[in-house]
């Protein structure tokens, strides 16, 4: 086996579909959270394979560079609203979440 | 030879736990999984060369994204009790659509004939990436770099509003309801 751009993809592709399973399947709502960032870690390991086998620059790296800090401020304001539904509701589940008013 | 024992070594790292992250019942195991996950992706990013990014996914995400995963999952304790037992026919519309998802994605990542050159790839990879990136980030990424800072900050109050406790604003209003006559 000679390690190449398909296997790199291969695992991307795996990682891709475990997290959208977790972000259908899951009820709570910080297990979604961590369905997406297994999908964000999946595109960004597609960006730097990419940029190593295909384009030989750092501009995927850099757009990998972007998704991890949009990333983190998609984390931040999505566990806000958990503690925020947490808070209001006393659950974590998304489907708790069912009606505008407290 | 080692270079795919490594590489076998790091992929499993990253989808084993991943697997784990998704199927665990105890969403503290899930969380604790995730941080073998992004060590494995940190491995593969230094496998493929990109040591700037490497370093930036394990001081970001596991030190930032997954601490904050891990305090708000020990903050909201939901009681064992509450949890209601589900069988296995709600995970079988997730499961087939993701496996269908991933079978799409492999049949086209076997089929395309990617142009790969094996040779300036290997020349890439030899060579550090961080002052190139710097470099990148102040001249062509000029605007991306700040309008991100832009996103970072608005996330910032973002989240310190949402997170912000209800009983400032309910005394607020019950000072001006006792005003009123």
């Amino acid at each position: 086996m000679n390690v190449g751009l398909p296997h790199f993809l291969t695992v991307s592709a795996a990682l891709f579909a475990l997290g959208l399973f977790g972000v259908m399947a899951r009820r709570n709502s910080i297990g979604i959270l961590m369905g997406v960032e297994l999908m964000l870690n999946a595109a960004n390991l597609n960006f730097v394979a990419f940029s190593r086998y295909v384009q030989h620059g750092v501009d995927g790296q850099i757009l990998a560079a972007f998704v991890i800090v949009l990333a983190a401020a998609e984390a931040a304001v999505a566990l806000a609203i958990v503690l925020a539904l947490y808070r209001n509701y006393g659950s974590v589940h998304a489907d708790a979440a069912q009606s505008l008013k407290r | 030879m080692i270079r795919d024992l490594v590489f076998v070594l790091l992929a499993l790292l990253t989808v084993v736990p991943a697997v784990w992250v998704v199927f665990s019942k105890h969403i503290v195991h899930a969380g604790f999984a995730l941080l073998f996950t992004l060590m494995g992706v940190a491995g593969l990013y230094a496998f493929l060369g990109a040591d700037f990014l490497a370093v930036t996914q394990v001081m970001v995400y596991v030190g930032g994204v997954l601490v904050l995963i891990l305090f708000t999952v020990m903050m909201t304790h939901v009681p064992a009790q509450g949890r209601r037992r589900h069988g296995l026919d709600r995970y079988v519309p997730p499961a087939v659509f993701a496996a269908a998802v991933f079978g799409v994605l492999y049949k086209v990542i076997t089929a395309v004939d990617w142009r790969v050159s094996e040779g300036a790839a290997r020349e890439a990879m030899a060579r550090p990436t961080t002052a190139e990136i710097g470099t990148q980030l102040m001249t062509s990424y000029i605007f991306p770099f700040e309008y991100v800072s832009l996103v970072l900050l608005a996330a910032m109050v973002g989240a310190a509003i949402l997170i912000r406790e209800r009983s400032h604003a309910g005394a607020a209003e019950d000072e001006n309801q006792e005003a009123r006559p």
